[in-house]
């Protein structure tokens, strides 16, 4: 490295210079899309994180090797972080110092035009003759302004210098909007990810699933999951309560093939109190249709079915009854679950798989359609230590580490088919199960997003400056006014024997209708009788003048 | 609920539409063909203006309108030359044209039963999504080419289109039937109908982009010292590389913003039917890609020290992102847009 001359800042000033250039910038915006490819490879912990423990379970060897490169946590991982944060850096650095130059830009005049315009991409020569239907400098001048003006050029006018005679220079821009619209696009974005974090910091986001007929209250402890923002306080949650009073859900029965059993229709009726001592309020929440309570936003998601079970003992006693969720596993709601009755001596519990409508053959009990025509609850039991070392564990699952399958009479684990209303004994003087009915359950988001509407307003106001700045052509043009030497004089009255007026224009990019907008301006500038057809009130003063 | 001869009736249409589109593909492979076997024209001639040669010398073609207001306003403003003599015929492009033109109003016939048979918009799993994206691409090609000669496209557009139908029909074809109660929704309509159109787009973007590289090299391999000067073979055909690529680059620049467009109208659906705008779903994931690798193209071409070649091939790898999130994630990948119905 010859760098000794360098020094600090001048290595500063390099590296920034480096990351604000549109290499820079092009290069990480290719990293970024290869970035976010792994993360519609492999599951990921933000979406789904079930999906991501059972690829770790399926893949013992390759599973922990991409976590440690965080490939589950793409989004979250320091590299895709550090890449789209250096995008934003360079972002930044880029559009400074362009917003600067693009505020002097329209405050300046058109800058001069070039000496020799027929160098331009786009260039049209006329020469007047002297005779009656010809106009004077003075009035080409005027009608040079006026045409452009009209086409919302900004326009200059300058004398050409006293060997060129009479002439002048008109110079002249137009679409400076195209420059705002990429000032105003690129500061959306990143006004739309200061949004998104903002939202990530303040927002916070809670599911539960609630059996028709129950009360919910929105608290930490109720929900059964709960993703609060790093800046969420717990007592910061919307305080409402919502009852689940009725769901109606239906499925495809007329279409044949994949379609058949898909679902038609799923809503519900909730009773809701927004505030602890208000009025309740009923609302029709569907999927589609949220519900907005005090803050936040209540979703339907998703729907399954409660068996609900009463166990009692030997005596006839109640040791559980209750309505449990059982988790729908296939298209078909062939759902599980558990029932833990942890009242019961030693504890007991109940494993199995709940089917809408069953079928019971050698792949064991499955669901053919997802609606109830059949409904059967097909179950093991268990007894022993339902909550060994007192660990978390889901309610969907037993935890069959403390337990014990219970043998019926010929040393078989106990297997029972319960329809509902139909009660199964337990072998050996344990009591009975009841499968008392099936209600539904949905599964409800609730949702608080501070940054929601200002992602919305960034989003909406970045698409309007990238219409600009794509729509938009940036165009210089320049007319020039050349008198005949001789016979030229200042004052402008006098007719010329020969004017030559040239019409030129200068684009960034390339652009189809320059060479026929020179000409019609051109044709515009110096015929009288167009200009006065095409707008009334400049020919009106135009007249005036002359 | 399902109007039964209007779902067979779109069934129908759609096999009817494949087999006027492989007409149309032979008929502008021909039109090729004729201008790769045709004689040299003089040697006066200069590359561009062999390129669209024969475009008013043939006789005027009846049933292209257009002809006249084809030749560029302004000669000479984008090389695109006058006429020279001996100019293959456009006999057989013409006929593909037309071909084209009944397969499109066929195809949109077809795609508009299948949502009258079902009574809703047709754009509620894989195989609608496709044939309304092809309808898309074909009705601006069809579009294009009223107002400006792009026989020499029309290989370059039928054929995937006709890959793509056959595929729909074959491989993700799905009986007509109600929506899931997630797609319900009148965002369904903004967000598919404008995905469709910028996927269209970006399927003819993605044609002009590979035949103005094709074009290019062999410009380049004409210029360069065992080259005759001339474009020879097929490529002939083509308009200059400068023209083709003015045309990507054009394209693109319709097509980013209604991507754009796609993407913010999604988020707004997400929000509503998911309760997140965001979710890194992986078809959120490409569509992100896709935006993304479209804004690379955008900025290479303005890119000092990027050539414009080199710029072409990331338009391409948006292309390929497309048919990825397409083909690839619709079917392989699970997560919220499982809607393919297979």
């Amino acid at each position: 490295m010859a760098g000794p001359a360098l020094g600090l800042r001048g290595w500063a000033r390099w590296t920034w210079r480096q990351l604000t250039s549109m290499r820079t910038a092009l290069l990480l915006l290719l990293l970024l899309a290869v970035a976010a490819v792994p993360g519609s490879i492999w599951p990921q912990r933000g979406v789904d994180p079930a999906q991501v423990t059972a690829y770790l379970q399926q893949n013992p060897r390759l599973g922990p090797w991409l976590d440690r490169l965080g490939m589950f946590d793409v989004f979250s991982s320091p590299w895709f972080s550090g890449i789209y944060l250096l995008l934003a850096v360079s972002l930044i650095g880029c559009v400074v110092p362009r917003t600067r130059q693009h505020v002097a830009a329209m405050r300046a005049q058109p800058p001069s035009a070039p000496r020799r315009l027929e160098r331009l991409p786009a260039h049209h020569s006329l020469t007047l003759a002297g005779d009656s239907s010809s106009l004077e400098t003075g009035q080409l001048r005027q009608r040079a302004q006026e045409v452009l003006r009209r086409r919302r050029y900004r326009v200059a006018v300058k004398d050409a210098g006293a060997d060129a005679g009479s002439g002048f220079d008109v110079s002249a821009e137009t679409g400076y909007l195209k420059e705002t619209g990429n000032v105003v696009f690129h500061v959306a974005l990143l006004g739309v990810i200061v949004s998104v974090a903002v939202g990530h910091l303040w927002g916070w986001r809670g599911e539960v699933i609630l059996p028709v007929g129950e009360n919910f209250t929105s608290a930490a402890a109720e929900y059964d999951t709960l993703q609060p923002g790093p800046w969420v306080g717990e007592n910061e949650l919307a305080p409402f309560q919502l009852r689940l009073d009725e769901m109606t859900v239906s499925f495809e029965t007329e279409a044949q093939g994949a379609q058949f059993g898909a679902p038609r229709e799923f809503s519900a009726e909730v009773t809701t109190v927004p505030q602890p001592g208000a009025t309740p309020e009923t609302a029709r929440l569907a999927v589609n249709d949220p519900l907005s309570v005090d803050g936040a936003s209540v979703y339907l998601l998703g729907n399954g079915y409660a068996p609900v079970v009463t166990v009692r003992d030997s005596s006839g006693q109640v040791l559980f009854s209750d309505a449990v969720p059982f988790l729908p596993q296939d298209d078909n709601y062939t759902s599980t679950g558990a029932v833990k009755v942890a009242g019961a001596k030693p504890e007991l519990g109940l494993y199995g798989a709940f089917l809408p409508t069953a079928r019971i053959d050698e792949r064991g009990p499955t669901s053919d359609f997802p609606d109830l025509v059949d409904p059967k609850l097909a179950i093991g039991v268990f007894e022993g230590d339902l909550f060994p070392g007192g660990a978390a564990q889901s309610v969907y699952v037993l935890d069959t580490a403390g337990m014990e399958p219970v043998l019926d009479s010929d040393g078989d684990p106990t297997r029972m088919l319960l329809t509902p209303g139909q009660t199964a004994t337990l072998p050996q003087g344990r009591g009975t199960v009841t499968l008392d009915g099936v209600v539904r359950w949905s599964g409800l988001v609730v949702r608080h997003d501070p940054g929601r509407l200002p992602v919305l307003i960034s989003s909406v106001t970045a698409l309007v400056g990238l219409v600009l700045m794509l729509g938009v052509r940036r165009r210089r043009v320049f007319v020039r006014v050349t008198g005949d030497r001789g016979a030229g004089t200042l004052d402008g009255a006098t007719r010329h024997t020969g004017v030559t007026v040239q019409v030129a224009a200068l684009v960034k990019d390339h652009d189809p209708g320059l060479q026929s907008l020179v000409e019609q301006l051109a044709a515009e500038i110096t015929s009288a009788d167009e200009v006065r057809t095409m707008d009334r009130e400049p020919a009106a003063r135009r007249e005036g003048s002359g | 609920m399902r109007n039964d001869t209007l779902a067979v009736a779109s069934d129908i249409g759609v096999w009817v539409t494949i087999v006027l589109l492989a007409v149309a593909m032979l008929a502008f492979a021909a039109h090729l063909a004729v201008h790769a076997a045709a004689a040299r024209p003089s040697s006066s001639v200069r590359p561009a203006e062999t390129a669209l040669a024969g475009r008013g010398s043939a006789p005027p073609a009846p049933s292209s309108p257009g002809t006249d207001r084809d030749r560029p306003r302004s000669p000479g403003s984008n090389g695109e030359g006058e006429v020279t003599e001996q100019a293959p015929s456009r006999r057989w492009g013409v006929v593909g044209l037309q071909v084209t033109l009944l397969a499109t109003l066929v195809l949109v016939a077809s795609t508009a039963l299948r949502g009258l048979s079902v009574q809703r918009a047709p754009l509620g799993n894989m195989y609608e999504f496709a044939l309304v994206a092809c309808c898309f691409a074909l009705v601006i090609y069809c579009g294009w080419s009223l107002r400006r000669d792009r026989l020499w496209l029309g290989l370059f557009v039928t054929g995937p289109v006709l890959l793509i139908l056959g595929l729909a029909r074959r491989a993700w074809y799905t009986e007509a039937s109600q929506l899931l109660p997630s797609l319900e929704s009148i965002w369904l309509v903004i967000h598919v109908s404008m995905a469709t159109l910028a996927v269209g787009l970006c399927l003819i973007g993605f044609a002009t982009a590979t035949l103005y590289l094709l074009r290019d090299t062999a410009e380049s391999r004409a210029a360069g010292p065992t080259g005759g000067g001339e474009v020879t073979g097929w490529r002939r055909a083509l308009p200059p590389a400068e023209s083709l690529e003015r045309m990507t680059y054009g394209i693109h620049v319709v097509a980013f913003p209604l991507w754009t467009f796609t993407l913010i109208v999604g988020a707004t659906w997400a929000e509503q039917a998911w309760g997140r705008y965001w979710g890194w779903d992986p078809k959120e994931v490409w569509t992100f890609v896709i935006f993304v690798v479209y804004a690379a193209y955008l900025h290479a071409r303005a890119t000092a020290g990027w050539t414009t070649r080199k710029a072409t091939w990331i338009a391409i790898a948006g292309g390929i992102c497309i048919v990825i999130n397409y083909a690839v994630v619709n079917v392989f990948f699970s997560g919220l847009h499982s809607y393919s119905g297979l």
